[in-house]
């Protein structure tokens, strides 16, 4: 009998050895004589444990893992074809507290299937949202997004049914689906988990919203430095044509959908979704000034839905399951899962998707194991480069995107950077500036020159000059910079450059 | 910049019907919906901070001091970005919008050098002014930061310098550039703090840049800063006046410091041109100061004699003494004049009334005929006036546009970018022309059809293009049959359905594929609003009359004439072609264009002139070559034409001109007419008169004096005291005099006064009591004639064929940067980007031939022979050659023919059979202009003028 063996072929995964993994497993099974087929899968988002090998077994997937290719010929000795017990081997995959624990909606693929394969698709689950969508009136597909109360997961947080709303309120004779795959948020990578483990549920999204707003046009901007991404949508897409899934008929409905890929510029703005549209018209990434809304005006100022990656990736399980059960996870009006992404001095990095609601201690402690150091957290930073540096003290905050907000946090795209006790929060300020001047586009005052003279005032106020005389300027600075900034860019550098100076206060005064 | 007496609204005029009532500051506004807040409070006097704002650029949101508060909003919206909304509150000035507009202004200080009291912007400067509005009394982040202030200057444009060191990266250049102008010269570069402003890799003058100025007067700073600022500093008054270059006729603010014109800025209310300008309009007026000058009058008796310099009284009396003397000689018809279209209605008008009323002969012609003729003539025939049908805003209602024979981006820039701007909009485009303009691609609009013809087939492509419309069901029969004679429209009919004019019969002939003929003409049928524009390369043809009629003909069949974004478009090349031919300076039409022989006209003449009229045309300026070549013509008065340049055959007119024994010319420069002259008479430049100019578009616009005549007389006065000294004495004391008698004699001018002009501020004509207003769009309701005439328009090939001997076909045209016979352009910095014309080749005949890129070569017809410099380039097709002929040493009119348009005799300056030969030196004629030159030279007065040297 057949023996399949999954090895991800996850970047994350590929960049810890998993291709030499997946030759050596390959290699033992022919010197064994094992009949072992190796399925390249998506990764289970526990990073720590990559490369994660799984084989499949009347109980399930046995999860071994971090696997070195010296580790194999030990494997194959340890029978793990069978499920074999060994020092790697952490059980059925599904048990791993860390995984078990979560509430995998948009993920319930990832790291399960073959991402490229039709057949595991359909097999689980893939293409039901669509097909519902099909049977239904386009206000009827974006009621049912309304009502699901998903928030747009890119890093503002608008409802997403309501965006669609106004688009399919727009008239036009061309609309378009703009996804936004930009994924530029330092310690974020859910959009590339999905895209390289589970792409055509982007593609079905994609349609689904399509379908809701009267588009027949969908475009992805691509993160420049996700080449495996890359690859897997451009078959992905290819696949979903040939088959149908994608063209002039959507599975037959007389319906027309299709996707166009496009690679970024390269740059942390052109993740901003006028600057996005601006690249994909093949113009320099720069912030165009609303109004007009992109819902309105968007790519060649016709009508377009900008959507984040795990925005349109939730919309196939909420036409599946109704936008009612995705609104029965979260708080308060944080509803559904978000797919959080603990990075930085972390033990247990990785995806771990959860309702909204839990607190950060919960997800630095039960998930993350505290820091990889050993040491104390010190700070962390949410949502991005452009989030608030959080202390302890605030660790119990429920990641609800009002209360976090009010409490000066920002949940972003979900992403975690853990630090432990030997950061220094007067260099991460001045980081968050210094990052704004290379990444601003360059468009407004405050945002252009603000963000230097900010680095230098940092300077000043570190090596002790003038201090409260620049503490204040650096007040103003980012008073300025918050409230006349054209874009979010130049809008919330102050927030962690001020959330660093009022926590750790003691950081600039050494 | 414009003056910051200027007012700048801060974004464009939104026309809507629908109006928008809010409240600025508690005070009610009431706008047209999409008029962004800045306006809005501008409009109603409150003014709101700005620098990247301005009213000829959409807004773009990125200074941020224009914020606002509006009440139940959140935040500090751009006012600029904003659009006005019902019943919004909207508080300009607080507390906080004062600390934030503060706070940038106190970043944009941190990086700019501080040297306001010694910077050519100083005075005029938004960047100041906005310090001084927002109250900026200290900059807390020092000097000493990173900063831009060690950027280099950029001096390689010869107009304006670029001093990166004062940007502050409103980028309003950049969309200058590119919403303006259109050639998308100019970038941002880098991001963050590091983004700065770009021309190309290198430097402007290296970059795609046209030197139009666009940017240089969008930039509220002194980074782009004309150099005559630079060198003479802000101005202290302005005149509003006309560009006396092409005939887009832009309108201009002449900004002066006393007599002196430091800078010529495009007028925003100017109605051809809303604040847009070319290279020549904005920055070559530099000749008219030249020390070429000719500033004092000079007689001779015989051209071998040097010069005398005299006194005007003593010049004038000698002319109308040699007039006098050849009429008693050889008859009242020996001589004759010559208007130019450089000059304003109302001196073309004293000339052709001098010839008329004081010669008493009817030989008065223009130099419209080498370009236009064949328009007027057509266009009367067919649609009842010799005139273009539309304004240039109608582009903007304009769904498909056909170019034929005209290369707008050279020669009628400014029109070239709304045409530019209204294509990126959608519109579609179809270029019929042998070489592959710049319209054809140019960023972000590309023809969807090009059709490449061989020189000299434009009747067969639109016969052919009309074919496939009458043939496939496309003609607007109801239109036709509603507004046109509908016998001739059916013998028409008949004849163009006929076989012979399919696409596929006429492929061969005109060289286009059949199917790139039927898509043209079907596309153009199809779209809502079709208009057709066309130039010389359209009238300088054998059947240049017949391809007006043939485009008329298009355009009837397509229902396409009498509403905004259709129409038939003549793009004229100078300044005052349409005015000079309005003037009456063809031969057998009086002012208005009625006909000599119309003896109810010549009594309405004669009656306010005091004199008969005669019924007989009089000669054309070909007829008068040829009639001093033969003996029997012998006295010409020419008034700013270089006839001896721009005329085709320059052998023929070299022996004519010295054939006769008075030669008058009238002029700025010595230029190559005047070295065959008896009497020269100093022009004056349009900078030194009044008077009025119009356009392409029949639009009567001022000129306006804004400093004395270098020589002491305006040219109209020069022509008043001719014509006394000849015993015919005309009474006026001001060009707006000359303007009235005008409308007294001609109706579609009876509502034309200087008043109503400066009331207006330009005037289309018909101006008349049935549109007192004039008339932007003509044939309206019906056709000026009363029914629209259809005519069979026969395809006959020139009897110019390609032989073995002369296998190529030349083709003329002009550039951009350089005016017509180059005689005010050449003496600008205009050289730097073309001082001498090229000869343009395939590289296929140039390898046939051995020729290189940038040698020396040899062009023969079966009149002459000139040398110049090739360019290969595979702009050309194979088989065609081109050039320009801007320089009078090139010779190309040595080259061209005798050949000319059946009707009006336009020479057929766009087709010659010539041979290209390898490895040349100068011509014998080219030598010998040289030392003719040197003669004459050597003849004037040792004080004054130089010639026309290279
Ligand atoms: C500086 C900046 C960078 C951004 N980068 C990204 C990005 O990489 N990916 C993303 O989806 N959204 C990004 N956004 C948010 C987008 O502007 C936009 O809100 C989002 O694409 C909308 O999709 P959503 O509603 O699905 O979140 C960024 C915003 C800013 C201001
Ligand atoms: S805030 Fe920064 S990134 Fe955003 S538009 Fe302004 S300059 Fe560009
Ligand atoms: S001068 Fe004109 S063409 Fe040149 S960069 Fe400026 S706007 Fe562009
Ligand atoms: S050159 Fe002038 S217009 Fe252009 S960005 Fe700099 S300051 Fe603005
Ligand atoms: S030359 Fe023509 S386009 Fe240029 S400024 Fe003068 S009138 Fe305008
Ligand atoms: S004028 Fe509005 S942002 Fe500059």
């Amino acid at each position: 009998m057949t023996t399949t063996v999954y090895v991800p072929r996850d970047s994350a995964a590929l960049s810890v050895g998993a291709e030499a993994v997946a030759e050596a497993i390959v290699a033992g099974a022919r010197a064994g004589g094992h009949d072992v087929q190796v399925v390249r899968n998506g990764s289970r988002g526990m990073l720590w444990l990559e490369p994660l090998v799984e084989v499949a077994t009347a109980n399930g997937r046995i999860a071994y893992g971090p696997v070195a290719p010296g580790d194999v010929e030990g494997l194959f000795a340890a029978g793990f074809l069978r499920g074999g017990d060994h020092a790697l081997c952490h059980g059925p995959t599904d048990k791993i507290p860390y995984f078990a624990q979560q509430t995998r909606l948009t993920f319930a693929r990832v790291g399960v299937t073959d991402p490229l394969s039709l057949e595991h698709y359909r097999a689980h689950g893939g293409l039901v949202g669509l097909q519902r969508a099909i049977t239904m009136a386009p206000a009827a597909i974006v009621d049912e997004v309304v009502q699901s109360g998903l928030r747009g997961r890119g890093g503002a947080g608008f409802p997403a049914g309501i965006k669609w709303r106004t688009v399919l309120g727009a008239s036009a004779d061309q609309k378009y689906i703009a996804c936004n795959a930009d994924e530029g948020d330092s310690g974020t990578f859910s959009d590339r988990m999905v895209m390289e483990g589970d792409p055509y549920l982007l593609l079905e999204g994609m349609a689904i919203a399509g379908l809701a707003v009267g588009a027949t046009e969908g475009w992805i901007y691509l993160r420049s430095e996700y080449p495996d991404a890359r690859v897997a949508l451009v078959t992905a897409i290819q696949r979903a044509r040939a088959a149908g899934w994608l063209g002039d008929d959507v599975l037959g409905s007389g319906r027309q959908f299709d996707v166009q890929l496009r690679i970024g510029a390269g740059s942390y703005i052109c993740g901003e979704e006028t600057a996005m549209l601006e690249s994909l018209e093949g113009k320099r990434g720069m912030v165009r000034p609303k109004p007009p809304l992109p819902a309105l005006a968007g790519l060649w100022g016709k009508p377009t839905v900008v959507n984040n990656v795990m925005t349109l990736a939730a919309a196939p399980w909420i036409l599946q399951h109704g936008g009612a059960a995705y609104a029965a996870h979260g708080v308060g009006r944080s509803k559904g899962t978000l797919p959080f992404q603990l990075a930085g001095n972390v033990k247990h990095g990785g995806l771990v998707e959860v309702p909204f609601g839990i607190t950060l201690r919960e997800l630095l402690h039960d998930f993350g194991g505290g820091t990889a150091s050993g040491r104390k957290i010190r700070a962390v930073q949410v949502g991005g480069p452009l989030g608030a540096y959080l202390p302890a003290s605030r660790f119990d905050l429920p990641l609800d995107y009002e209360p976090f907000a009010a409490a000066g946090g920002m949940i972003g795209h979900g992403g975690i950077v853990v630090f432990d006790d030997t950061v220094d929060m007067a260099k991460m300020a001045r980081y968050a500036m210094e990052f704004c001047a290379i990444e601003s586009c360059g468009k407004c005052t405050p945002c252009r020159i603000g963000s230097t003279r900010g680095k230098e005032v940092i300077d000043r106020i570190v090596a002790g000059e003038r201090r409260e005389a620049n503490v204040a300027l650096l007040q103003d600075l980012c008073t300025t910079m918050k409230d006349t900034s054209l874009c979010a860019m130049g809008g919330l550098t102050p927030l962690p450059v001020l959330s660093a100076l009022e926590h750790f206060p003691e950081d600039f005064a050494r | 910049m414009y003056s910051n007496k200027v007012q700048d609204f801060g974004t464009p005029a939104r026309p809507a019907a629908k109006s928008v009532a809010l409240q600025i500051d508690g005070q009610p506004v009431t706008v047209p919906a999409g008029t962004s807040v800045l306006r809005a409070a501008a409009l109603a006097g409150v003014n709101i901070p700005k620098l990247c704002a301005t009213d000829s650029l959409e807004a773009f949101g990125s200074c941020r001091l224009c914020l606002v508060e509006v009440e139940g909003r959140r935040g500090f919206p751009a006012s600029c970005t904003t659009h006005c909304e019902p019943g919004m509150k909207v508080r300009t000035q607080s507390r906080k919008l004062a600390d934030l507009r503060r706070g940038v202004m106190e970043l944009y200080i941190s990086d700019h050098p501080l040297d306001c009291l010694t910077c050519p912007a100083n005075g005029n400067c938004e960047l100041q002014d906005m310090a001084g509005v927002t109250g900026l009394r200290e900059v807390r982040y020092g000097y000493a930061g990173e900063n831009h202030l060690a950027a280099p200057k950029d001096e390689s444009n010869p107009y304006f310098t670029f001093d990166p060191t004062k940007c502050i990266v409103c980028s309003r250049c950049v969309r200058a550039c590119d919403e303006i102008q259109g050639t998308f010269a100019l970038t941002v570069q880098g991001r963050g703090f590091g983004s700065t402003i770009a021309a190309g890799p290198t430097n402007f003058l290296d970059s795609e840049c046209v030197s139009c100025g666009a940017c240089v007067q969008a930039c509220p700073t002194s980074t782009l800063m004309e150099k005559s600022i630079v060198d003479q500093g802000q101005p202290d008054h302005a005149v509003d006046t006309t560009c006396a270059y092409c005939g887009v006729g832009c309108a201009f603010r002449a900004e002066m410091k006393g007599s002196e014109v430091v800078r010529m800025v495009p007028h925003k209310d100017g109605k051809a041109n809303h604040g847009h300008s070319c290279i020549k309009g904005r920055f070559a007026w530099g000749y008219a100061t030249h020390p070429d000058r000719v500033n004092t009058p000079m007689i001779r008796s015989k051209i071998t004699d040097p010069w005398r310099e005299v006194s005007w009284d003593e010049a004038i009396a000698y002319a109308a003494s040699e007039i006098k003397r050849i009429q008693a000689r050889y008859g009242k018809d020996s001589v004759g004049g010559i208007t130019s279209s450089r000059c304003t209605n109302e001196e073309t008008y004293l000339v052709q009334k001098l010839v008329r009323a004081g010669f008493g002969n009817n030989n008065v012609d223009t130099c419209a005929r080498v370009c236009h003729s064949p328009t007027g003539y057509g266009l009367k025939t067919t649609l009842g006036e010799s005139a273009g049908t539309q304004d240039f805003d109608s582009v903007e209602h304009t769904d498909c546009m056909i170019v034929i024979g005209a290369n707008p981006t050279d020669g009628h820039p400014v029109f070239a970018s709304r045409m530019k701007q209204r294509l990126r909009a959608g519109a579609t485009l179809i270029v019929i022309d042998p070489r592959r303009i710049d319209l054809v691609r140019t960023p972000h609009v590309a023809a969807d059809f090009h059709l490449p013809l061989k020189p000299g087939t434009n009747v067969a492509v639109l016969n052919a293009m009309a074919h496939v419309i009458v043939t496939e069901g496309l003609a607007r029969e109801g239109y036709v049959r509603e507004r046109c004679e509908v016998d001739q429209y059916e013998k028409w009919k008949t004849f163009i359905a006929s076989p012979k004019n399919s696409p596929e019969a006429l492929e061969a002939e005109c060289g286009v594929p059949a199917a790139s003929l039927r898509g043209a003409a079907r596309l153009f049928a199809k779209a809502g609003n079709g208009a057709i524009y066309y130039g010389l390369g359209v009238t300088e043809h054998s059947q240049g009359s017949t391809t007006v009629m043939a485009i008329a003909n298009l355009a009837m069949v397509t229902g396409n004439i009498g509403r905004p974004g259709v129409g038939v478009n003549p793009l004229r090349g100078q300044n005052n072609v349409q005015g000079s031919c309005d003037m009456g300076s063809f031969p057998h039409e009086l002012p208005g264009y009625r006909h000599v022989g119309d003896a109810g006209v010549r009594e309405l003449f004669a009656t306010t002139w005091g004199v008969p009229i005669q019924d007989e045309p009089g000669l054309r300026i070909p007829n008068m070559f040829d009639a001093a070549i033969d003996g029997s013509f012998k006295g010409l008065y020419v008034q700013g034409e270089d006839i001896a340049q721009s005329d085709p055959d320059t052998k023929h007119v070299q022996k004519a001109l010295e054939s006769l024994e008075c030669l008058i010319v009238q002029d700025i420069f010595l230029c190559e007419t005047a070295k065959y002259a008896h009497v020269l008479l100093p022009g004056s430049s349009f900078l030194e008169k009044d008077g009025t100019f119009t356009n392409a578009e029949r639009r009567i616009s001022r000129v306006r004096k804004v400093m004395p005549p270098l020589a002491g007389m305006a040219d109209w006065e020069v022509t008043v005291a001719l014509s006394r000294a000849l015993g015919y004495p005309m009474h006026y004391d001001h060009p707006s005099q000359v303007m009235d008698e005008i409308a007294l004699l001609t109706p579609t001018f009876t509502g034309v006064s200087y008043d109503k002009i400066d009331r207006l501020g330009s005037i289309q004509w018909p101006c008349n009591d049935a549109a007192p207003d004039g008339t932007p769009v003509m044939h309206e309701q019906e056709f000026v004639r009363g029914k629209g005439r259809f005519v069979v328009t026969e395809y006959v090939a020139t009897p110019e064929r390609t032989t073995r001997k002369f296998p190529l076909i030349l083709t003329t045209g002009r550039i951009l940067s350089q005016y017509n016979v180059g005689a005010q352009t050449r003496r600008t910095e205009n050289k730097v980007w073309h001082d001498a014309d090229v000869l343009e080749i395939h590289p296929h005949d140039a390898e046939q031939r051995g020729i290189t890129h940038g040698e020396m070569v040899s062009l023969q017809s079966r009149k002459g022979e000139t040398t110049l410099r090739a360019v290969v380039t595979e702009r050309m097709q194979p088989g065609v050659v081109y050039t320009t002929f801007h320089h009078p040493e090139s010779g190309v009119n040595v080259v061209t023919t005798e050949n000319s348009d059946w009707a009006t005799n336009c020479p057929e300056y766009k087709v010659t059979a010539v041979q290209v030969v390898a490895h040349a030196k100068k011509s014998e004629w080219q030598r010998g202009f040289d030392s003719f030159a040197s003669q004459q030279e050597g003849l004037l007065p040792k004080t004054a003028v130089r010639g026309d040297v290279r």
